[in-house]
């Protein structure tokens, strides 16, 4: 027997040790530097990310299993590991001014977002239902608490214990769902319970853990019916974790979920297929349907948000390698558009003002033309308009289903994208064809503004100019199989 | 003799139970039992399957998963407390400033 720890497998896990010692480091400092100087914490946990983004820029093309099998570094998981380091940075430069503002300008903020961003490592690479649980789980009891961050606000710890009531439930339900599978199968490897599905007969057992794991899982995604607590949550978490959880953590759900499905359900494809239509088609409902009537624009990106969700859910149902694809980059566009959309709210937030409401962006075209301009162009990438970036995701969306098969899929996703536009533009309506009630209060940091450019040449440079985002992913896309075991 | 699909059958009644008092019942406290009792179905499940099988990984996932469920319900008390000092009321019913 033996009892040493291959070199190999640390080095596999580096990039996810540097992260979590610059958590730990942050909690020590947190303690000696004084209140109103914690913005030190947010340079210091960007210079954690930045150098793990190098060990993981060295690791790029290799393919390492690890630890019996249960963790995997491979192209994939890195593509989504680069995705959550420019997440976790852009959410960094955004948070300072709001949490200031609002009084939570704590050290424990940072901790957590590392935190979070070491459960969403883990579980991109995660190969066995063990590390996906311990990953989703690292994530989604960080996330409560961050949700819950303004303690004084009602709204605030409302939304944590909505999140975690529902939250926790999810995750209950994906846990039986996967002890299910362990009994039908015999083991939590990812790979080993695809091939017990490519040789043996599915049964009933199987296929009930089956749809038991995508229940849980559709809960961490929000997708309709399972998105209740989608719009609670965005609405009342401070807004930098509602742009950082609408983003970050859908994007390892999904990366988890298409791993989960390809690898280990690959040969029970036409069953979960069929689970996921019906799924998808509810959700691009609610999302197109439902966000028509807010008011609250935070509520209204919610709804957004869960109409993206069942977009990308087209691409794993095509479950071919261009649908994979699409999901990894629409989820990468998806994230830098709505991180940006956040940080125009973020940025209307000032004493005395809440900012939220989509009536606060009357005018604003007049009384600060370039955040207008930011906000017109976050909306059209939203809505999938051409020439911004939005469009290219969705294109490439629907031509996986097209490619798979799903020409139904592909219009109806089409049909009610043109409906959701509807709301997209009515903000850009309010901002640029009504006056404004009195002069827009704002409070920019360089951060902020850093933050906004950033991903405002972003979306127009990936319309634009595609192919440097399109060959990266397509380098990247998880291949079912190669890794030997 | 006690059989495995005994195990399972009784699994998933308490699992059940569980999911029924999440639905149905109105204070938080109960509907965090509640939660734990379907995380304990669930380990029941993993250890019959365990035995059965004459495979550790379910031993060992129950270990992962009673480590998780603890932090689970630290962090659910602590929001608890949290949402108590701020409303005095500890039913989910009474929790609508948002619409649910």
């Amino acid at each position: 027997m033996n009892n040493t720890i291959p070199m190999s497998n640390v080095i596999a896990l580096v990039p996810e040790m540097i992260i979590a010692g610059f958590a730990c480091l942050v909690l020590m400092f947190d303690l000696v530097l004084p209140k109103g100087r914690k913005g030190f914490l947010a340079w210091f946990s960007m210079a954690g990310v930045a150098i793990a983004a190098v060990a993981t820029w060295q690791l790029m093309y290799q393919t390492i299993p690890a630890f019996a099998d249960t963790f995997v570094v491979d192209p994939y998981s890195n593509f989504f590991k680069m995705l959550f380091y420019v997440i976790v940075a852009m959410t960094l430069l955004m948070s300072r001014g709001y949490l200031t503002q609002d009084r939570i300008h704590i050290g424990e903020y940072y901790h957590f977002i590392l935190m979070v961003l070491v459960g969403m490592m883990m579980m991109v690479s995660a190969t066995d239902l063990m590390t996906v649980y311990m990953g989703l789980e690292l994530v989604s009891v960080t996330l409560y608490i961050m949700a819950a961050m303004k303690r004084y606000d009602s709204r605030s710890t409302e939304a944590g214990l909505k999140y975690f009531i529902l939250g926790s439930f999810a995750s209950a339900v994906l846990l039986y769902g996967m002890s299910i599978v362990y009994g039908s199968t015999g083991s939590t490897r990812l790979n080993e319970i695809g091939a017990f599905f490519t040789n043996g007969d599915a049964g009933v057992a199987a296929t009930s853990g089956l749809i038991l794991m995508v229940v849980g899982l559709a809960f961490k995604i929000a997708v309709a019916p399972f998105h209740m607590w989608a719009p609670d949550v965005y609405e009342g978490a401070p807004t930098p974790v509602t742009a950082f959880m609408s983003v970050g953590p859908k994007a390892a759900a999904f990366a988890v979920t298409v791993r989960i499905l390809l690898e280990a359900f690959g040969g029970m494809k036409a069953e979960w297929q069929g689970i996921l239509m019906v799924l998808a088609v509810m959700t691009m409902t609610v999302g197109a349907i439902v966000a028509l009537v807010q008011t609250s624009l935070k509520r209204m990106l919610a709804y957004s948000s869960v109409g993206h969700a069942g977009y990308a859910l087209i691409g794993v149902i095509a479950g071919t390698d261009l649908g994979t694809f699409s999901v990894m980059y629409y989820m990468a566009i998806y994230a830098v558009m709505n991180l940006g959309a956040f940080g125009v709210i973020i940025m209307l937030r000032s004493s005395g003002v809440v900012g939220e409401q989509i009536d606060d962006f009357k005018g604003l075209s007049k009384t600060h033309p370039w955040a207008a301009l930011f906000m017109l162009i976050f909306m059209f990438s939203l809505a999938g308009i051409p020439p911004t970036a939005g469009f290219m995701a969705k294109f490439y969306i629907f031509m996986a289903a097209v490619e798979a098969g799903y020409v139904w899929l592909a219009v109806v996703g089409a049909v009610l994208a043109a409906v959701s536009a509807y709301y997209y533009i009515r903000l850009v309506v309010v901002m640029y064809m009504q006056e404004p009630d009195g002069a827009h209060q704002v409070c920019l940091g360089r951060g902020l503004k850093t933050a906004l450019v950033v991903s405002m040449l972003v979306v127009m440079a990936m319309g634009v100019f595609p192919t440097p985002l399109v060959e990266y992913v397509q380098s990247a896309i998880l291949q079912v199989g190669v890794v030997s075991f | 003799m006690i059989e495995l699909s005994n195990y399972v059958i009784l699994s998933a009644i308490i699992f059940f139970i569980g999911v029924l008092g999440v639905v149905t019942r109105r204070s938080i406290i109960v509907i965090l039992l509640s939660i734990e009792l379907m995380l304990n179905a669930v380990n029941i499940n993993f250890v019959a399957f365990s035995h059965y099988l004459q495979s550790i990984t379910g031993q060992v996932f129950v270990f992962f998963t009673l480590t998780v469920a603890a932090a689970e319900v630290a962090v659910g008390l602590a929001l608890i407390v949290a949402i108590y000092r701020n409303r005095k009321t500890v039913n989910v019913e009474e929790l609508d400033i948002m619409k649910w």
